[in-house]
């Protein structure tokens, strides 16, 4: 992906130097024709076209910043119920990811989904013991994550 | 225009700080550590966020400068709450914070045992 996007900047400024034109507007030109030869000659990379990736990094951002809102939603009805009615617990969740980069995106985003907090991560890098709430609601919980967050981080790591 | 843009910006900013408010008086009621890191995580962080919101859009609009501080700070805020959030409850468990008496389910408690185990053996 790197190696794309130092391929897409420096079609742009051989687009600059043939303009001798050293203006922000006809580097922004450059960069987008640069996208369309990139798209044109894909075929010849290793990985994926790097927008679709670049993509993926911002629906990322975006679950991040709709369960931060969702969580403190939840955690507050908890706190401002009259009477506390929580069954918390700890329960192991097996993960698939491999490297400990994706493995630490994924222990931030639990610790920001409604009534969840990461508490150990295994040495192995497999197992996260995670701290719920609401047992009773924990499959539901292991469920969206394997569902949605783990299916997010893989789209931008190796789509 | 400018009175909705003005209604928006106290409104974020007061929502902000009723959810930091809410989020200490969580710190005060629920029962043990873990479930009170819950509720400094998640509600006081994203009270903290909507402030600082609040302030950038004020900055912007009002005075013409875009503060590229305050972003800076809402993305460290935004990266680092949950790992402190995640270090604390580890500190507390590894130094044998019990849980709440009504909590149902320990799978960690296991784990460790077997880590324990192992060392010894070895």
């Amino acid at each position: 992906m790197a190696f794309q996007i130092l391929t897409n900047l420096m079609i742009s400024f051989l687009w600059m130097f043939l303009h001798n034109d050293w203006s922000v507007s006809r580097f922004i030109i450059g960069f987008l024709m640069g996208i369309v030869i990139l798209l044109v000659l894909r075929r010849f990379f290793r990985g994926p076209f790097y927008p679709q990736r670049v993509w993926a990094i911002l629906a990322l951002l975006v679950l991040f910043n709709r369960e931060l809102v969702l969580s403190s939603i939840a955690v507050i009805r908890h706190i401002l119920r009259p009477k506390l009615k929580i069954t918390p617990g700890i329960f192991a969740y097996t993960t698939e990811l491999k490297s400990d980069w994706e493995v630490t995106i994924l222990s931030c985003l639990i610790c920001l989904t409604p009534g969840t907090l990461t508490l150990e991560v295994s040495k192995d890098g497999q197992t996260l013991y995670i701290h719920a709430m609401d047992m009773e609601d924990a499959n539901i919980i292991s469920e969206q994550i394997r569902g949605t967050f783990e299916k997010a981080i893989m789209e931008v790591t190796r789509s | 225009m400018r009175m909705i843009g003005e209604l928006l910006i106290v409104l974020v900013i007061l929502f902000g700080a009723l959810f930091s408010a809410i989020s200490a008086f969580g710190m005060i009621r629920l029962p043990d550590v873990y479930l009170r890191s819950h509720a400094a995580t998640k509600s006081a962080t994203l009270g903290v966020l909507c402030v600082l919101i609040g302030t950038f859009f004020y900055f912007m609009f009002f005075l013409d400068v875009i503060s590229i501080k305050l972003l800076l700070g809402i993305v460290f805020v935004f990266i680092t709450s949950p790992v402190a959030g995640h270090l604390n409850g580890r500190a507390a468990y590894r130094s044998g914070v019990p849980l709440w008496d009504k909590s149902v389910q320990d799978d960690l408690k296991i784990a460790l045992e077997q880590e324990k185990e192992r060392q010894s053996h070895s």
